[in-house]
C-alpha cells in the first residue's frame, strides 16, 4: 500500500490537513497517510506533502532545524522523483528567494521570488483572506475536474512571482494576478489551502493521491 | 476576484450551542459539530466558535469540539473566548482551529498579539474588539461581555493591534448586538477605513439588507451573524443571493 507523508516541522495546524488526506485516501484507495518529522519516513514515502503556515523565514528555519529532514525531502523529490505537494508557505518555499521580513533562500526548485502583495486597487486589504476563484492556465493531472471559476480558500500576505510562466498553473485576481498553483515535473504547490477549500480542495487532494508523474 | 465572506457564529457553553440551531433535519440542534456540518453543507464561507464561558472545564470541552469539527468540516474555523496566551493559541491551532481570536487579553496586554503573530503568523491571529458609542463619532472598547469600560478609543486600538501583527479584526458593536437593528455603520466604517487588514462586521444583524450595508456602507470585508441563521430566519444561500443581487461578489458555488 502506498504511503503519503505530511511533513510536520511544527508549523501550524496539520490536524485538518491530515483528516482531509485521510478522508480522500479512504475514499479512493489512496493508501496510508502519516504525519511525521522523521527523515527515514520521508525516505520511504511514495508521496510527500509539505504544509506551512506563518512567515517564510520562520518556516524555512523550522524545517532546517530537524536534522536530515530537508535533505530527505530533497533526495526523494529531486532524485527519486516522488510526487510532492507544497501548501501555502510549503509552496512558497519552492521559490528561489523569500522577501518576508528579510531575504531568505528558498529551495530553488521553481525559480522566482516571494514578495509582499501590493494590490493595484487602493483600499484593498492585505492579507488576501477568503475565497477567490481560480483561473487555470495549464491542464495538470492533479487539477483534473477543477475548472476556471472554482473557488479556493486563501490566506496570505506574500505571493510567488514565478520566473518561468510555464511553471504557473493557475492564478487568481486580487488587485493583480496572484499565483495560485505552481508546478513542474513531479512537483506541485498551491498557495491556497486545499484542506480548507471544501469540494474543490478535496478533489485536488484525491487527484494528488493518485498522481503518477 | 475575492468574495465577501458570510460567517455564522456559534456561541458555545459546556460543549453545547447556546440557544440551539434551528435547522430542518438536524439530529441534535445543540451539538456544535452537527451545526458546523450543516453550515458547511449550506455554503458558509467560514465558521466561528465563541466559548462564552471560558472556564478551565469548558476549555477542555472546546478543544474536543474543535478537533471533532476539523475532522468533518474542510473549511476555515475561527475560535475565540478566553484566549490569553500564545500557548492557548498553539493548543487551539493544534486542535484544528485555523484562526484564534484574542479579546480582553489583547486589551489588557496588546503585546500578546505581537507575540502570537510572531510565533504563528498574522494569518491566524484575530483580535475581537467590542466597542460602544460614547459620543457621536467616538467609540470605546468594553471588555467582559460589554460590562467593563476601558477608556480606550476603539479606532486607536484597532490601529495599534493591526500594527502589532493582527491578521484580522472581528468588530462587534455592543450597542447593536442582539438588537436586530443592523450593524453600527459609522463605527464599522471608521475602523475598516483605519486599518489595512480585513474587518469582520458583527452585532445587530436582523435582515439581509443589514448584511449588504455592512459591506457597502461599513466597508467591512466579511459579515458575521448568529441568530438570523441559527433560528432559520434566513439561510446562508438566501443571504448570498441577496448580497449578489446588491452587486457584492459572493461565492455561490
Amino acid at each position: 500500500m502506498s504511503l503519503t507523508v505530511l511533513v510536520d516541522y511544527d508549523s501550524g495546524n496539520l490536524h485538518s490537513a491530515e483528516k482531509a488526506f485521510q478522508r480522500m485516501a479512504s475514499e479512493g484507495e489512496g493508501g496510508n497517510i502519516l504525519v511525521t518529522s522523521r527523515p527515514e519516513d520521508v525516505a520511504r514515502a511514495d508521496r510527500i506533502v509539505l504544509p506551512g503556515d506563518g512567515a517564510f523565514p520562520a518556516c524555512r528555519a523550522a524545517l532546517g532545524s530537524y536534522g536530515g529532514l530537508f535533505e530527505a525531502i530533497e533526495d526523494a523529490v529531486l532524485r527519486k522523483g516522488r510526487p510532492f505537494l507544497g501548501i501555502c508557505v510549503g509552496m512558497q518555499m519552492l521559490a528561489s528567494r523569500g522577501h518576508e521580513y528579510r531575504l531568505t533562500e528558498g529551495f530553488g526548485w521553481i525559480a522566482g521570488d516571494v514578495e509582499r502583495i501590493t494590490p493595484a486597487t487602493p483600499g484593498m486589504k492585505v492579507p488576501h483572506m477568503g475565497w477567490n476563484d481560480l483561473v487555470i492556465e495549464r491542464p495538470h493531472p492533479v487539477l483534473a475536474g477543477l475548472k476556471t471559476g472554482d473557488h479556493a480558500y486563501f490566506v496570505h500576505s506574500y505571493h510567488f512571482r514565478v520566473a518561468d510562466p510555464s511553471q504557473r498553473l493557475a492564478w487568481c485576481d486580487y488587485g493583480g494576478e496572484i499565483t495560485a498553483i505552481v508546478g513542474r515535473d513531479n512537483i506541485i504547490g498551491t498557495q491556497f489551502h486545499p484542506e480548507k477549500s471544501q469540494a474543490a480542495g478535496l478533489r485536488l487532494i484525491a487527484n494528488f493521491l493518485q498522481w503518477k508523474p | 476576484m475575492l468574495k465577501t465572506r458570510i460567517i455564522p457564529c456559534l456561541d458555545v457553553a459546556d460543549g453545547r450551542v447556546v440557544k440551539g440551531v434551528n435547522f430542518v433535519g438536524l439530529i441534535d440542534a445543540g451539538d456544535p459539530v452537527e451545526a458546523a456540518k450543516a453550515y458547511d453543507a449550506a455554503g458558509a464561507d467560514e465558521l466561528c466558535f465563541l466559548d462564552i464561558m471560558a472556564t478551565e472545564d469548558n476549555r477542555a470541552t472546546m478543544f474536543d469540539l474543535v478537533t471533532r469539527t476539523a475532522e468533518q468540516c474542510f473549511m476555515p474555523l475561527t475560535v475565540g473566548g478566553g484566549v490569553r496566551t500564545p500557548e492557548d493559541v498553539r493548543k487551539l491551532l493544534l486542535a484544528g482551529a485555523d484562526k484564534v481570536s484574542f479579546n480582553s487579553a489583547a486589551v489588557a496586554r496588546p503585546d500578546v498579539v505581537a507575540e502570537a503573530a510572531d510565533r504563528f503568523g498574522s494569518q491566524c491571529i484575530v483580535v475581537a474588539i467590542d466597542a460602544k458609542t460614547v459620543a457621536p463619532g467616538r467609540w470605546e472598547i468594553f471588555t467582559h461581555g460589554g460590562r467593563r469600560a476601558t477608556g480606550i478609543d476603539a479606532v486607536d486600538f484597532a490601529r495599534s493591534v493591526a500594527a502589532k501583527g493582527a491578521g484580522e479584526i472581528l468588530l462587534t458593536s455592543m450597542d447593536r448586538d442582539g438588537t436586530k437593528q443592523g450593524f453600527n455603520i459609522p463605527l464599522t466604517r471608521a475602523i475598516a477605513d483605519a486599518v489595512d487588514i480585513p474587518v469582520i462586521a458583527s452585532g445587530g444583524v436582523g435582515t439581509l439588507d443589514h448584511l449588504v450595508e455592512g459591506i457597502t456602507e461599513g466597508h467591512a470585508s466579511a459579515v458575521l451573524a448568529a441568530s438570523i441563521f441559527h433560528f432559520g430566519t434566513y439561510t446562508i444561500g438566501q443571504a448570498k443571493a441577496h448580497m449578489a443581487a446588491a452587486g457584492i461578489p459572493v461565492r455561490l458555488s
